[in-house]
């Protein structure tokens, strides 16, 4: 009987991702020196169960990574080993290796076997660096060792190291070829081999996929102890092996005899109990501290930026988790409808005018279940931002540490719920604004002195239901924007007319445009990538828009407004001849019947009217559209609906307007194509199709 | 054994199902299996900015489905559409997706098995006449009936590039 084990990958995909991401936000949150042991509970909880999924689904490089996590982590849980600055940076590190790994397994890519081995060191280094209040608690060996051992001389002065290795006859089996660790050996330094035959069986009983020999192994060379365990790592489980540096000979000498020989590994199940990884680094390497965290910090930075490359890829994976309450609800909702409608058909078998009463308190009924049904639905794709707000504290941490800024980040309504769509496309341009706050907002903590500001500077996101919409704030008490240098760069850049009075608004708009970037704010955290036309575009494509406060010196908001959910939408029905087509009601500011006085030619740009000052131009949607039928052929006929799109109003010249109506949004290109000015389709009351119109398409095609 | 299978699959190869319908005075056919369903004729919403073949959208049980005048799309004069103007709605597979499209024929005829040894190529017409949308021809006793390739005639992809040409 075989399982295919295949069709539960996605489940352990998914479920470790998230692990991934309590194990992050986890780490993050951990008091340094101060050790919750809840906390660091957590977060083994999370590196346990990729450790154990990842095993059963035969993904040993991740159970094996993971293994070396857990037994830092493991370490700090029972108080043996301090939580320090280094070590969560390495653990940050390693939750971003394990993540690569993961999303490379998943997308059957190959896995960068040297970026996966510099964290593997960093770990490695970080389990050998004993700490030394922590190591109070080890077993009486090592204290031993210790007391017996000056902590200086024994730093880097290893001259060589003597290795008794012999392999258990199973070691092949486990995919490790002794050659390949003597090869890695070789790289160290000058290696020595003497094997040693005496376990070889005769030929009539070999089996050529064991292991028989074992090798008394010589390597010269200043080598720390940590490299050749990590060589050995693999195989620790499955030999014997012996360490033995013998450049140390006078502090070896001082030292007790048992000490001489630390045999190190398969040691667990021995009467002693001796720390594993604590032991043999303090025999090796303690004051070299400082070295092996620098090397940590390197891969962490580099970090940040891969694993964002590779969110892009994933975003394939259509799944969603469901709370099961959501979908009790929704259950007891069907039933609910299912009763009606018997009741409303039994009404209808013999059905007289004595039962009237009876089916309208039916359809009124009717109507309540199936909108509450529409509702509980809708609520099955939303999910909290904190989806999303998530990875920002990771952000906050890496890059405050990179600028050299202090930086608290305070999440507020992380609980907030939206749509998945819009969860999953508002992420990108959100890391954006983000990065713009902690990069070009928030001044160094010199500057911040300065101003009599607290050093910390402080970014809030926020989430917050306002009307139909979602509103999200990126708040910083940094810089502020500088409104009379935006203007001088926008007339530099030839975007806007040297003597133009624009309001505060319209000069914050400024960095909205394409184009405008200006050279001294880039940096390579932000000012590459996309830019702020990208994000405004992005977030107008999802039917929201953005704005700006600031204030010199005291910081600045940018506010994103954003339609619940992209499945439905608030629009105003409009004849226009025979058909009948839906406007966003977002985009509409009002409707007016326009008066002679009001039209203006523009020549050869087309006609516009005055509304209060401004000249819109007027879109004929008869005209535009090609409807033969339309009744208002004159302006003063019809009406005209004063919509936004883009930052650009016009007038749409419609016949009638018909009313207001949630309308649920069909896709027209599922079945035909893209129609320019068309955004989509709906169905009405009566059955039939009506098109939503897609206002700035519909600019741009008059404009043509 | 397998003999068996082979017998099998070449029983399936021997004959096809067609639906056939009428335009004007001519017979066409379509693969019985890429047919949804067969629908009378009700007005459309007008799809703007299209070729004037494609009639409009129609609402089919929640899902919007262009529909297209094949008259028209062949060229041939338009008629008034009567009681008896039908929509035959069908699945069109592309290259990576598929579509469900309704085409407006004057009646639906019949349902033919048509041994796939029958079917003759479609006579090449010059370069004039495009022959790509056809899938062959079928000659019986009511006359010739053209078997058209509808993956090939519906792709809405295509329209804005006939739109241009119409």
């Amino acid at each position: 009987m075989s399982i295919d084990m295949a069709q539960f990958h996605q489940v352990f995909f998914e479920e470790s991702f998230e692990n991934l991401e309590v194990m992050e936000s986890g780490l993050l949150n951990l008091d340094m020196g101060d050790v919750n042991s809840e906390e660091i509970n957590t977060i083994f909880r999370g590196a346990h169960s990729i450790k154990g999924g990842s095993g059963t689904f035969g993904f040993t490089g991740v159970s094996n990574f993971t293994h070396l996590m857990e037994t830092l982590l493991d370490e700090m849980r029972d108080g043996r080993r301090k939580v320090t600055q280094s070590a969560i940076t390495v653990l940050l590190g390693a939750v971003d290796c394990l993540r690569e790994m993961l999303l490379a397994i998943q997308n059957e890519q190959e896995v960068d076997a040297n970026a996966i081995d510099s964290y593997r060191k960093s770990l490695e280094t970080e389990l050998n660096h004993v700490n030394h209040s922590g190591a109070s608690d080890a077993s009486p060996v090592t204290r031993d060792i210790q007391a017996h051992q000056p902590i200086e001389p024994l730093s880097n002065q290893a001259q060589g190291w003597h290795i008794a290795f012999s392999p258990h006859l199973h070691l092949m089996k486990t995919g490790n070829d002794p050659i390949r660790i003597f090869r890695e050996l070789g790289t160290l330094g000058e290696l020595e081999v003497t094997v040693d035959l005496q376990g070889l069986p005769s030929i009539y009983n070999l089996d050529p996929e064991e292991c028989y020999l074992s090798w008394e192994l010589r390597v010269t060379g200043a080598i720390e102890f940590s490299d050749i365990e990590g060589i050995f790592d693999w195989v620790e489980d499955d030999c014997d092996m012996a360490f033995q540096s013998y450049s140390d000979k006078n502090a070896l000498a001082n030292q007790s005899d048992q000490t001489d020989l630390i045999s190190v590994a398969g040691l667990a199940s021995e009467l002693v109990p001796v720390d594993v990884s604590s032991l043999p680094a303090s025999l090796s390497i303690v004051s070299a501290v400082e070295k092996p965290v620098e090397q940590v910090l390197e891969p962490a930075k580099n970090s940040s930026t891969t694993t964002e490359d590779n969110r892009a890829t994933v975003k394939g994976s259509n799944s969603i988790r469901v709370d099961t309450a959501k979908i009790d609800t929704l259950i007891n909702m069907v039933g609910e409808l299912v009763i009606t409608q018997s009741m409303l058909s039994l009404i209808g078998e013999h059905f007289d005018l004595t039962k009237l009463d009876h089916l309208k308190n039916g359809l009124a009924q009717l109507e309540r279940h199936t909108r509450e049904l529409q509702e509980s639905v809708m609520n099955i794709r939303m999910l909290p931002v904190s989806f999303v707000f998530s990875r920002f504290p990771r952000l906050t941490h890496d890059l405050s540490a990179k600028l050299g800024k202090k930086i608290e980040l305070k999440l507020v309504g992380e609980h907030t719920e939206v749509d998945k769509t819009v969860v999953e496309l508002i992420s990108d341009p959100l890391v954006h604004l983000v990065r713009n706050s902690l990069d070009h907002g928030i001044e160094l903590p010199d500057e911040r002195r300065a101003a009599g500001k607290p050093e910390v500077g402080r970014v809030t996101l926020e989430a917050y239901h306002r009307g139909g919409n979602i509103v999200i704030e990126v708040r910083d008490d940094g810089r502020g924007l500088n409104k009379d240098k935006l203007k001088a760069k926008a007339i530099e850049k030839g975007l806007i007319d040297k003597d133009a009075s624009l309001t505060d608004k319209q000069i914050y708009e400024l960095i909205f445009m394409p184009g405008f970037s200006t050279a001294e704010q880039l940096t390579d955290i932000s000012g590459r990538g996309v830019g702020m036309d990208v994000v405004r575009r992005n977030i107008q494509a999802l039917g929201g828009n953005i704005e700006i406060i600031s204030e010199l010196g005291k910081g600045s908001t940018i506010a994103i407004h954003l339609p619940l959910t992209l499945a439905i939408l608030d629009g105003q029905s409009v004849a226009v001849g025979d058909e009948t087509y839906i406007v966003p009601l977002v985009s509409i500011i009002e409707s007016i019947n326009v008066t002679d006085k009001m039209l203006n030619r523009v020549a050869g740009k087309g006609e516009t009217f005055r509304l209060r000052g401004d000249y819109l131009p007027i879109v004929r949607m008869h005209q535009i559209f090609d409807i033969k039928t339309a009744r208002a052929k004159k302006l003063t006929e019809g009406l005209m609906v004063v919509v936004e799109g883009q930052g650009m109003r016009c007038g749409l010249f419609v016949d009638d307007l018909l009313g207001q109506q949630q309308v649920v949004i069909k896709s027209l290109e599922s079945n035909y194509r893209r129609v320019e000015g068309v955004s989509g389709a709906t169905i009405l009351g009566d059955g039939s199709v009506a098109l939503i119109l897609d206002i700035p398409g519909l600019v741009r095609l008059s404009n043509q | 054994m397998t003999n068996v299978n082979q017998t099998e699959v070449s029983e399936q190869k021997i004959a096809e199902q067609f639906l056939t319908f009428q335009l004007a005075d001519d017979s066409y056919g379509v693969e019985i299996l890429k047919v949804q369903e067969i629908r009378g004729w009700e007005p459309v919403r007008i799809i703007p900015n299209t070729p004037s073949f494609v009639k409009g959208a129609l609402n089919l049980r929640g899902t919007v489905v262009p529909i297209i005048d094949l008259r028209e799309r062949f060229g041939m004069p338009v008629v008034e559409y009567t009681p008896v103007t039908v929509v035959i709605v069908l699945y069109v597979d592309n290259a990576d997706s598929s579509y469900v499209v309704g085409i407006v024929a004057d009646t639906v005829s019949d349902v033919m098995d048509i041994k796939l040894s029958d079917i003759k190529k479609a006579p090449d017409l010059g370069s004039q006449i495009d022959t790509r949308y056809m899938r062959g021809m079928y000659v019986c006793k009511q006359g010739m009936i053209m078997l058209l390739d509808i993956d090939k005639l519906l792709n809405p992809q295509e329209f804005s590039e006939l739109s241009k040409v119409v």
